[in-house]
């Protein structure tokens, strides 16, 4: 039986994490950060097996490798992926990443780059890294840690690095077909991109959390999804699985104060 | 053969002059031609164009104020996620910037490789870095299906610094590392090409499993450096890892005052030799463990 009262919510993230890589076929299954690598690890070993993940360095791996020291683990390789053939998987198409932007606006679009002005920024972060090649080549997932309107910002985000379904930035002939925007997993739901003109929806909520709370977090009008539900915690199997992939509890590090998914009555 | 391409690391960057474009092999704080770059901070080298998946080459130019213009995907760090000297310098708007996708950028240096002025790609389409870039063009196909690509414009180095595990005389040169990331495209972009090795033979004669490891042809090579421990403190497979404790001191200078001096004054200014003395010495340093993902 599952102690459901010390479930954290990181673990419940995970499980929704893994969700977003269910029935995608034979991709590359990339999980940026601690939180998503363990959903696509989890979603591998779980029920898509076919996803090809790799050590989260060069090596294609059969099975997820436990994060951090792995002691006598000895990783399991089947194949070779270098950033070079990272980029030939992308610009071929079979990839499915999980990465976390700074901000996020309501086309989808993202920002890793600068906050503010762009030639004297209030703040530089990483650089637009692969976000403008993954977000037009392949399916993007996207986790957001501490959901509120700095992440999810009222307009355009500061600096477009990840594509969007925002029209005005669509000229004539260029190939929007292969956008494909799935899930956020953020601290407080679940959204995807199911509206009309794929307009977000939160499709489900974490337990103890309400539509209205989300909206009041959030720059942009929501939509709810017509099955709005509850994000499921993880069972007992799922929760053994975690434990075994994070044996140095680096998910516990995620969430301010690794919350318990389920609030104290 | 008469061919003998080495020279000291100070010998190889007088050969470079202010205001040249640059490209560093390596990717954010791994595989980095640091000794090298300790050179450039010890030069009296300005106005460059640095072209560079960046890591802590990009951040100590900038902190010594060598840099007129960056090209670049990213600047980081990895474990410490925000390069502070390259958001020094990007903040207070010290520097140009060219931002591209990583697979953006690894177009241009393949077409400068093979002497073309782009390469088309649907990378960029509908970003801001097309909107911040208006150099960047885009060009529509002349096929039926009339597809609009950008033209990823050609990033030619005048010189590429790249460090890598064995070297000869000659230039012909081996790497290990489990990803070596895209220092051929490197080599192949620039009119003059430098390496730094950590192991320097006279020639190299080897089997064909091992001969499989040569990364590009010696023709491309200008000079050879003999640099062991040349890539510290980033992580150099399967010599060394990173050294954590060098970049969080590295990191920490930032924000102290007169941070980047003392940094310089303690280990950049006294030489190489007394670099590695500072670092813990190669002993030291050839224990790093590789990091793990």
């Amino acid at each position: 039986m599952t102690e459901t009262t010390q479930v954290t919510l990181a673990e419940l993230l995970i499980v929704a994490a893994s969700e977003t890589w269910r029935d995608n076929g034979e991709v590359l299954a990339s999980g940026i950060t601690t939180i998503p690598r363990l959903g696509a690890s989890l979603a591998k070993l779980t029920h898509s097996p076919e996803l090809l993940m790799t050590d989260s360095e060069a090596f294609l791996v059969s099975e997820p490798v436990p994060l951090g020291p792995r002691g006598d683990y000895k990783p399991k390789y089947e194949g070779y992926m270098s950033f070079d053939r990272v980029f030939e998987c992308v610009w071929g198409g079979k990839r499915h990443v999980m990465i976390g932007p700074t901000q996020i606006d309501r086309w989808g679009q993202t920002n890793l780059s600068v906050i503010g002005d762009y030639a004297k920024p209030k703040s530089a972060m990483l650089g637009v890294r692969g976000l403008p090649g993954n977000s037009i080549n392949h399916i993007n997932s996207l986790f957001v840690p501490n959901h509120g309107p700095r992440v999810f910002v009222a307009g355009e985000v500061d600096m477009v690095s990840g594509v969007g379904y925002n029209p005005k930035r669509w000229g004539e002939g260029m190939k929007q077909d292969y956008l494909d925007l799935r899930l956020i997993v953020t601290d407080l739901c679940v959204l995807d991109f199911g509206g009309p003109q794929h307009a977000i929806r939160v499709k489900s909520l974490h337990p103890g959390v309400s539509f209205e709370q989300v909206q009041a977090a959030t720059g942009f009008p929501l939509l709810k999804a017509d099955n709005l539900g509850e994000t499921p915690l993880p069972t007992a199997e799922q929760l053994a699985i975690i434990q075994r992939l994070d044996p140095h509890n680096f998910r516990g590090a995620v969430l301010k104060n690794n919350p318990p998914a389920l609030k104290a009555a | 053969m008469a061919l003998n391409k080495e020279l000291t690391a100070t010998a190889a960057v007088a050969q470079l002059r202010s205001g040249m474009t640059v490209g560093i092999g390596g990717w954010g704080p791994r595989r980095k031609p640091m000794a090298l770059v300790r050179e450039m901070l010890r030069s009296g080298l300005k106005d460059l164009t640095v072209v560079s998946y960046g890591g802590p080459d990009v951040g100590m130019l900038c902190a010594a104020g060598k840099v007129k213009k960056l090209i670049f995907p990213f600047v980081t760090l990895d474990a410490i996620p925000l390069e502070p000297y390259y958001r020094k310098a990007r903040e207070s708007g010290a520097i140009e910037v060219m931002e591209l996708d990583e697979g953006m950028f690894e177009w241009g240096l393949r077409a400068a490789g093979m002497r073309l002025s782009f390469l088309p790609t649907r990378v960029g389409l509908a970003t801001d870095v097309l909107a911040k870039h208006p150099q960047i063009k885009t060009i529509t196909s002349p096929y039926a299906d009339g597809e609009v690509y950008v033209a990823m414009p050609a990033l030619k180095l005048d010189a590429a610094l790249l460090h890598v595990n064995e070297s000869d005389r000659l230039g012909n040169t081996l790497v290990r590392g489990a990803d070596t990331f895209f220092d051929h495209l490197f080599a192949r972009a620039a009119d003059r090409c430098y390496v730094s090795t950590e192991v320097l033979h006279d020639k190299l004669a080897l089997d064909a499993d091992t001969a499989k490891l040569n990364p590009f042809e010696r023709y491309l090579v200008t000079g050879v450096v003999h640099a062991p421990c040349g890539a510290h403190p980033t992580y150099f497979g399967p010599n060394y890892g990173w050294d954590m404790d060098h970049f969080k001191r590295y990191n920490a200078s930032a924000t102290e005052e007169n941070g980047w001096q003392k940094y310089l004054d303690e280990f950049v200014n006294g030489g190489e030799a007394e670099y590695l003395t500072k670092v813990g010495g190669a002993e030291r340093v050839g224990k790093l463990k590789l990091p793990v993902f």
